[in-house]
Formats: C-alpha cells, structure tokens, sequence
C-alpha cells in the first residue's frame, strides 16, 4: 500500500509539466488575437482587408476539418457539403424569412452536425480512401440537389436583402472591421474547441483510432462513438464558416459555396502547416491564402486554376520532404514542444 | 479461490473460410492463475486469443468471462468488463509520447485527463518505463516497446490480461525480468493468459499449459505433466522422436 502511496507523489510532477506545456499555448493565442485585431488599424487596404478575412475564415474552416481528418483520421473530402449547408441556412433563413443570420448560423451549424452524425453512420464503415471517396461522391450529390431545387434558387442561388449596415443582420457595406472581428471569433472558438478536446479523453481516443484503430479498441476505446462525435464537431464548426461566409459575400448558389474546390481549400492548410495539430491549419492558411488571393489579382481571372497550381506544388514538396507538416520544422520531435 | 472460472470457453470454433482454425475448443482459465497457450505453429494459438480478447468472434459457441456471456460483445466492451490484450508486433500509437499512450489505456477507468495520466504514470513505474514516458514511441528499444504494450494493457485495470508472446526475442536477463513483471502482475490478483513459443520460459512460470495442435484442445495439465505427454512430443517433433 505505501508503494502506491509513493508513486502518486512522483506522478504530481510530470502530470503538471504536461498541463503546463499545453498551457503555453493560450499566450500565442493572445498574441495572435492581440496582432489580427490591431492589424486593421494600420493596414486600412480594403483588399488587403478581404485577405485576412478569408486567411481567418480558412484557418477556422481548416481546423474544422483537421478535427476530423487530422485528429481521428477520417480524411474528408466532401467538407464543402457542410460549409454550404451553413452557408444555405443562413441565406434561406435570413433571406426568406428576415430571421437573423446568428440564427442561420446556428441552425446550419446543427442541421450539419446531424447530417454529418447521419453519413457517418453509413459511412464509416468503409476504411482509409474509401471513406475519403465516399464524402466526395455524397458532396457532389448535395450540390446536385441544391442545384436542382426552387426552393434554395437552384442554380442562381440566393441573394441577401439589400439593408442598413447592422450587426444584426451581419451586413457591413461600408467597412470590412466587423467582419474581420466576426472571423477571428469563428478562429479563436475553433481553436479553443480543438484546445479543449485535444487535452481530453476524447481528443486521446481520436488520435488512437487515428494511429491503429484495432489497438485502440483493444484498449477499451469506442471507436464508432468517437468517429461520430468528432464528425459531428467538425461539421458543426464547418457549416458555422459557411454561414460567415455567406454573410460576408450576402450571395450564395451551388457553385460558389458547394464545388469541390471548398473541400480542397479546407483540408490543404491544415495539411501543408501540420495535419493533427493546433496551429497547423491557421500556418498553412496563413501561406496559401495570400497566395489564391494575390495570383488571382496579378494575373486577372484566367489565372484562376494558376493559385490550384500553385498549392499542388507546394503540396508535393511537403509530402516529400516534410509530410508532418511545416510546423515540425520549428518543433521537432513531435506533435508535443 | 481456485475452483472459480474466469474465463470458459465451450465448444469454440472459429472458421476461415474453409479453414477451421479452432475445432470445438472446451477449455478454461482459473481465477488467479498463469497459463500458457503453447503449440507448433499454425496449432490455433493466435485465434483462440484473438477470440478471447474479441479481435473477432467465434463461429460458433460460447465464450464466458466470470460467467457472462462475451462471445458477441466487441473488444471494446470485453476491455471494459476486464479483458486486456498485447499484441504480438507492439503496435504503438506513434503520434504520442510514452505515457500518452498509456492514457488511452486509462482512460477506460478515468475520465479526466489529469487522473487518467496519474495512473498512467503509476503504470509506467510498475513496469519500468517511468524515465521514458515523454519519449516518442519511435525512440523505444524493441524491448521497451513490449513493456509498453504491457503498460497499455495493465492500465484498463484488467482482470483478464491476455498476453501474446511478450518474451519473444528478447535477451535472457531481459526476459528474466519479463518474468519477474507477469509474475508480480499476478501477484497483483490478475489472472494472465500467455501465448508463448519460449518453452523455457512458460514452463517454470506458469500454472498450466493449454496445448493446441491442428486447432483443437490435445493436452492440458501442469507443465512438467503436459512436456512428458506422448501426444505432445509427437505434436511438437513427430511420429519418428517419440521413441527417443
């Protein structure tokens, strides 16, 4: 008995040195906050504006689905399914019946949380590319449906009301400020939400499935429960971006929220900064955005596959000599400083 | 104490395919005690333990674990009533450290994170891995990596613990030490059920020997009784040594 008693003093140690390590991690989130939200005060550029706006909404939208894809290791490639079920929700709500987009976003938000609890349990039966293909396909068949139905405008989609600038409504046409505080938000409660579930028993079971899903069953891990749930979140912080999104341009149609080009653009930032870590998406996002952004400027609207180009480059080059990631290139040894 | 049954299995047969790789297995684990699976290769060892631990379930008949019917739970839920498992290759989890990866372990029995990692380290000391829990598993001697999957195991708090030849490989003072661990581990009250090649290992620790050959049950005894068996040696060398 004093045996245990001695080991459960020489385990305070290391316990608080972990909790410590990962606590180190809420000062850079300060920083970045404290950075993004002066930013704007010296950086009055409107164009240069739009660039941050969408860096922050992909960082968020990437960690999204780095919940997903890079914690438990289920690689969706139909993410673009969520973010236009939130971007619709909104849009019909708000457009339709003058409910609130804060409404919008969280009904979209649900709505895909439920979805996504729905195509999971059809779908993670399947393993590795299967399941990737299977997102895929299910994406595309959802813009079909959108693209098919009166109801959402079908193909010309759904435009915002014209009215006065209003929180509200989450309608600014005079400045871009507001919504450069509205995407760091959607940044920072998606960070905070990976923080909290990475440090949890979920966020332990997710990586388990992620490195051997049969290992992690043995050792009592409920790998179907943890699949959903992390769909589930992963979704909901999806269609939440969607929603923003959708107030931010005040138009929607399939192609503009739904092609697969979105599901792309949501897994490579977190793929090229460090797939399954807390600041990889907002890294990756960080470099690729300004890139789209500024090629499709320089080079006008012919270059518009140029930015795809450009990322698959950039892709290949990591894949070869980096695949965890940029990120391990200033932390190496591991996911852990 | 040592009438109780922890584990019986009746009848158990578990096809392939066409191949019947357990035949009607009758056979059971007393509460408390040490015992070996042992068998040439291709007897049926591996699938009865995957069987037992619930990688997959029998084809037909019945599993008890203190009584209770188990052949159709998952091994998630064996994990959970008191069943844990190594595995023959260690399979880490390689984007965590040492001791994160015992967490997943206790998490079983912890909810929270800060007393899943205090009895996760109280593992590690028990089996000797406590100065490198915040090592990569990439970084462990094949060795440690072993004395990781036990830790693993050993932290869901089993009952049951099933291991799968933990002392393959290893160099005689590190499986002297092998042996001092699954024995205090069951001095600990768990009962441990070894699949194991080393004969000279199993034989001296353990209670009793289950000898499989061609999936079925041939012998079953105390170890010094099951190595004299005429069926054994046949099993083991063939027809032509049984004489010598």
């Amino acid at each position: 008995m004093n045996e245990t008693m001695t080991m459960a003093a020489a385990s305070a140690a290391p316990t608080q040195r972990a909790a410590g390590a990962r606590r180190a991690q809420l000062p850079i989130l300060a920083l970045v906050c404290a950075v993004t939200a002066l930013l704007p005060l010296v950086m009055q550029d409107v164009y240069l504006q739009n660039v941050l706006i969408l860096t922050l909404m992909y960082a968020a939208l990437s960690q999204s689905w780095n919940i997903l894809a890079g914690y438990c290791g289920q690689i969706s490639l139909g993410h673009a399914l969520y973010f236009g079920v939130g971007a619709y929700a909104a849009s019909f709500l708000f457009a339709g019946y003058g409910i609130t987009p804060w409404l919008g976003l969280l009904v979209g938000a649900v709505l895909s949380a439920g979805l996504a609890l729905v195509l999971g349990y059809v779908c993670f039966g399947l393993k590795g590319h299967y399941f990737a293909i299977a997102t895929m396909v299910i994406a595309e068949i959802g813009l079909l449906l959108v693209h098919n139905s009166e109801l959402f405008g079908a193909a010309l989609g759904i435009h915002w009301p014209l009215g006065a600038d209003s929180w509200s409504s989450m309608q600014f046409a005079r400045t871009k400020l507001p919504y450069i505080y509205l995407a760091l938000a959607l940044f920072v409660l998606t960070w905070l939400a990976t923080y909290a579930i990475e440090g949890s028993r979920w966020g332990f079971w997710w990586r388990a499935i992620k490195d051997d899903p049969e290992a992690a069953e043995s050792l009592g891990v409920e790998v179907f429960r943890s699949k959903m749930a992390a769909a589930a979140v992963s979704a909901f912080f999806t269609a939440a971006g969607g929603a923003f999104y959708a107030a931010y341009v005040a138009y929607v149609d399939p192609e503009s929220v739904m092609s697969f080009r979105f599901s792309l653009l949501f897994a490579l930032p977190a793929v090229l900064g460090g797939i399954g870590t807390l600041w990889g998406p907002a890294v990756g996002a960080l470099i690729l955005i300004p890139i789209t952004e500024l090629t499709r400027s320089y080079v006008g609207g012919s270059g518009s596959g140029l930015d795809l180009i450009i990322y698959g480059g950039l892709i290949m080059i990591v894949a070869l000599v980096k695949p965890e990631g940029l990120l391990s290139l200033v932390r190496p040894g591991g996911a852990k400083a | 104490m040592a009438g109780t049954f922890i584990l019986e299995a009746r009848g158990v047969t578990r096809q392939f395919g066409g191949l019947v790789a357990n035949k009607n297995i009758t056979m059971h684990v007393r509460q408390g005690e040490i015992l070996a699976l042992i068998g040439p290769n291709g007897a049926g060892k591996s699938t009865l333990f995957n069987l037992i631990a619930g990688a997959f379930p029998p084809s037909s008949g019945k599993l008890l674990f203190e009584g209770k019917a188990v052949a159709d739970l998952s091994a998630t839920q064996r994990c959970r009533l008191g069943i844990a498992r190594t595995f023959q290759v260690p399979r880490s989890f390689d984007s965590m450290n040492v001791i994160e990866n015992v967490m997943v372990g206790s998490f079983v029995r912890h909810t929270g994170t800060q007393a899943a990692r205090r009895a996760a380290w109280r593992t590690l000391e028990y089996v000797g891995l406590a100065d490198r829990a915040e090592a990569p598993t990439t970084e462990l001697t094949p060795p440690e990596k072993r004395r990781l999957e036990m830790a693993r195991a050993l932290a869901t708090e089993p009952k049951l613990l099933l291991l799968d030849e933990v002392m393959a490989g290893l160099t005689p003072s590190e499986a002297q030490k092998g042996i001092q661990l699954v024995r205090s581990i069951r001095d600990r009250g768990i009962t441990v059920v070894m699949v194991e090649h080393v004969m000279e290992i199993v034989m001296p620790l353990v209670d009793r020997a289950v000898v499989l050959h061609f999936g079925e049950v041939l012998a079953e005894g105390h170890p010094k009784d099951v190595v004299r068996d005429d069926k054994v040696i046949t099993a083991y060398l063939g027809e032509r040594h049984r004489a010598a």
